[in-house]
């Protein structure tokens, strides 16, 4: 009973782990399957991260902070596609050069409003987080563990950005796979000549994809900053967006498969949280260094030997000019 | 020819008078501008625990005396060194670096400048214009480990620590002896963030670790983790439990769920360092403060006044009595 109640609450903590993952992966999926290169995912989400909890803290809305993460995060992806759509910039020095600006530019922000070294209040009031809350029964369902517990931790108990994803991922394939915008956008990471052939405009496919991926970013940094905890600190991100991006790739572009990467990364990360100091059958207590590395020797592992060739859009990367 | 020897006597006298009384002038102009630093490590500033400790040494340094510090906030590992070079030729007589993890650098700057005056908290330096300053942290843990283990329901408590080290292992093993010998059947959990200087400013991270050991029945976890602990601390009030601060008093971040802080008084550290070598009294070697030299303490304040039962309280106070006596020996973690 131990280790299934061990189990369960580890695949509660791998959603949690995995949602600022999910949306990330989905607006970078966005961006790359129109042909421009998602590395300022990490910015973006920062960006997000730093206004949500701002305005939250100062509002004492939660919803007013997502509303000025998503804006800001849109401002910032609007900026990249202005680089990298109208003016056919470097898409990775672009994207770099928001990912430094605001790793710089919030702490620096933050010290100027509140004076608290580069850091937001810290959110205590209900209203200015978004709040794990429970389903109907779940304390009751709780003392029948079987079917009991999984309803309490897998399913209730989460916040409502948690929820969202999941509603998210199928929104995002049937809008990539499933419409005509979908098509098109898909082309455009393809072979834009034809696209632009056909009569429609490759920069204007490209400025919604990348301010669609700025929008889900937005989401994604909001959940870190108001939901996962309390208050932005500096580069709270910690590397996420560019394992979003590793993720995207691991998954080839493609919604479910990009899904069970980010789930991967996440079920390794909240497996060392629990797996240390614990002793295991046969092999006993295993140090700390050991588990800690688990998710990249895992990652290693897995991309260097179970997931065939990863290929890329044609034209990802490639600024679109009629003239080539 | 005489007169000669004598006015040539009379002159370099005065000139040697003259000399002594520029020298003197220097030395006045010097004092007055008496300039300390401090380096901040990872973590930041306003940590709210380890280095705002030692911030508040320095401004409390500042408001008595009126004398301006200069301060460096390390953000990546790379720029120890640069700092610390860059401080001692802008003229700081003395420079303070807080966290163990500057050691290296603290032992290279010291011996480039060995005219100049090097304090360092949590780390030893062997050098004759060192200062090592360290705490027994495992004697205010000890005390944590009680509080906890005292109030705990279940007789699990948890422990988060920051970047996996043995400073780290020393709190960590206080606090079970100090669960333990409340309840020798407390069961403790033990996590570290992680084993790179970004353990200490993982708050998410921090959170998620407290979760999973509430998820195995701890209803109070401690956390020596400076900033990640702020996540710590967020997810004991989310979930309902207690929580045990670090390093500063953090009874204050959420009042009624923070049941008590293992205090480690750096500011005071901070001050005392540079007071002495601001008035010519200071002096290297090492330095090691506990229960005894108020070093070290747990917090009772009016945050979680009535989280600490009278009982409690008396049953601390004499064990802190005890370990100050030698009466209770806390044994201190050695790195192998």
């Amino acid at each position: 009973m131990e280790t299934y109640t061990v189990i369960v609450l580890t695949l509660a903590a791998t959603l949690r782990v995995a949602t600022p993952l999910v949306i990330a992966a989905l607006a970078g999926m966005f961006s790359e399957r129109a042909g421009v290169i998602a590395l300022g995912l990490e910015g973006m989400m920062l960006g997000a991260a730093f206004s949500a909890a701002a305005v939250s803290a100062v509002s004492g809305s939660a919803w007013l902070g997502l509303g000025a993460g998503i804006a800001t995060a849109v401002a910032l992806a609007s900026l990249l596609a202005f680089a990298t759509v109208t003016h056919r910039g470097n898409q990775v020095v672009a994207a770099m050069a928001v990912n430094i600006m605001v790793s710089g530019l919030g702490p620096t922000l933050a010290l100027a409003w509140f004076g608290l070294g580069g850091q937001t209040p810290q959110l205590n009031e209900v209203a200015q987080r978004f709040t794990a809350f429970a389903w109907p029964w779940s304390q009751t369902a709780r003392e029948h563990p079987l079917p009991g517990l999984l309803y309490a931790e897998l399913l209730s108990g989460h916040n409502l950005i948690v929820y969202l994803t999941v509603a998210l991922l199928p929104a995002s394939a049937w809008l990539l796979y499933r419409t005509r915008f979908g098509l098109r956008l898909r082309a455009v990471g393809e072979n834009p000549h034809a696209v632009d052939t056909a009569g429609i405009s490759v920069n204007s496919l490209r400025y919604q994809a990348v301010l669609i991926c700025g929008a889900l970013c937005g989401v994604a940094g909001t959940y870190l900053s108001t939901a996962a905890s309390a208050g932005f600190t500096r580069d709270m991100t910690a590397g996420k967006g560019y394992l979003a991006l590793a993720a995207l790739i691991f998954g080839k572009w493609k919604p479910y498969p990009t899904l069970g990467a980010c789930l991967l990364f996440a079920f390794t990360d909240a497996l060392a949280a629990r797996l240390q100091g614990v002793a295991l059958p046969l092999v006993g207590v295993i140090p700390v260094q050991f588990i800690l590395a688990l998710p990249y020797v895992l990652t290693v592992l897995l991309l260097a030997g179970f997931v065939g060739k990863a290929v890329a859009p044609a034209a990802i990367g490639v600024p679109y000019s009629k003239e080539k | 020819m005489m007169n000669l020897t004598r006015l040539a006597q009379s002159l370099s006298k005065g000139l040697v008078r003259a000399a002594a009384a520029l020298a003197l002038g220097f030395a006045a102009a010097r004092a007055a501008d008496f300039t300390p630093a401090i380096i901040y490590d990872m973590g930041g500033k306003f940590d709210r625990s380890f280095n705002q400790s030692a911030y508040e040494g320095a401004e409390k340094f500042k408001k008595d005396t009126g004398l301006a510090y200069r301060e460096f906030e390390i953000t990546n590992a790379a720029q120890r060194e640069q700092a610390m070079v860059q401080l001692a030729r802008r003229g700081a007589q003395i420079i303070l670096s807080t966290g163990f993890t500057q050691a290296s650098a603290v032992e290279k700057a010291a011996k480039q400048f060995p005219n100049l005056k090097f304090v360092i908290i949590d780390a030893v330096v062997d050098l004759p214009n060192v200062q090592s300053i360290n705490f027994r942290e495992q004697e205010s843990s000890f005390l944590c480990g009680m509080a906890a283990a005292m109030i705990s329901k279940t007789g699990k408590v948890g422990f988060v620590g920051g970047m996996d080290i043995p400073l780290i292992r020393k709190f960590a093993l206080g606090y079970a002896e100090g669960a333990k010998y409340v309840n020798p059947k407390a069961e403790v959990f033990q996590n570290m963030t992680g084993t790179t200087p970004a353990a200490w400013n993982d708050p998410t991270k921090g959170a998620e670790l407290a979760k999973s050991q509430f998820g195995r029945g701890a209803d109070v976890v401690f956390h020596a983790a400076g900033a990640t602990g702020l996540g710590v601390m967020q997810a004991a009030k989310d979930a309902g439990k207690l929580s045990i601060g670090c390093d500063s008093n953090q009874n204050y971040l959420h009042p009624g769920s923070v049941l008590t802080s293992a205090v480690k008084r750096v500011d005071v550290a901070v001050y005392e360092a540079f007071t002495a070598a601001k008035n010519g009294t200071w002096k290297p070697g090492q330095l090691m403060l506990g229960l005894k030299e108020n070093g070290v303490d747990f917090s009772l304040d009016e945050h979680n006044r009535k989280l600490i039962t009278p009982g409690m309280e008396a049953k601390l106070k004499q064990a802190k009595a005890d370990i100050i006596s030698g009466k209770l020996k806390v044994s201190e973690y050695r790195a192998q």
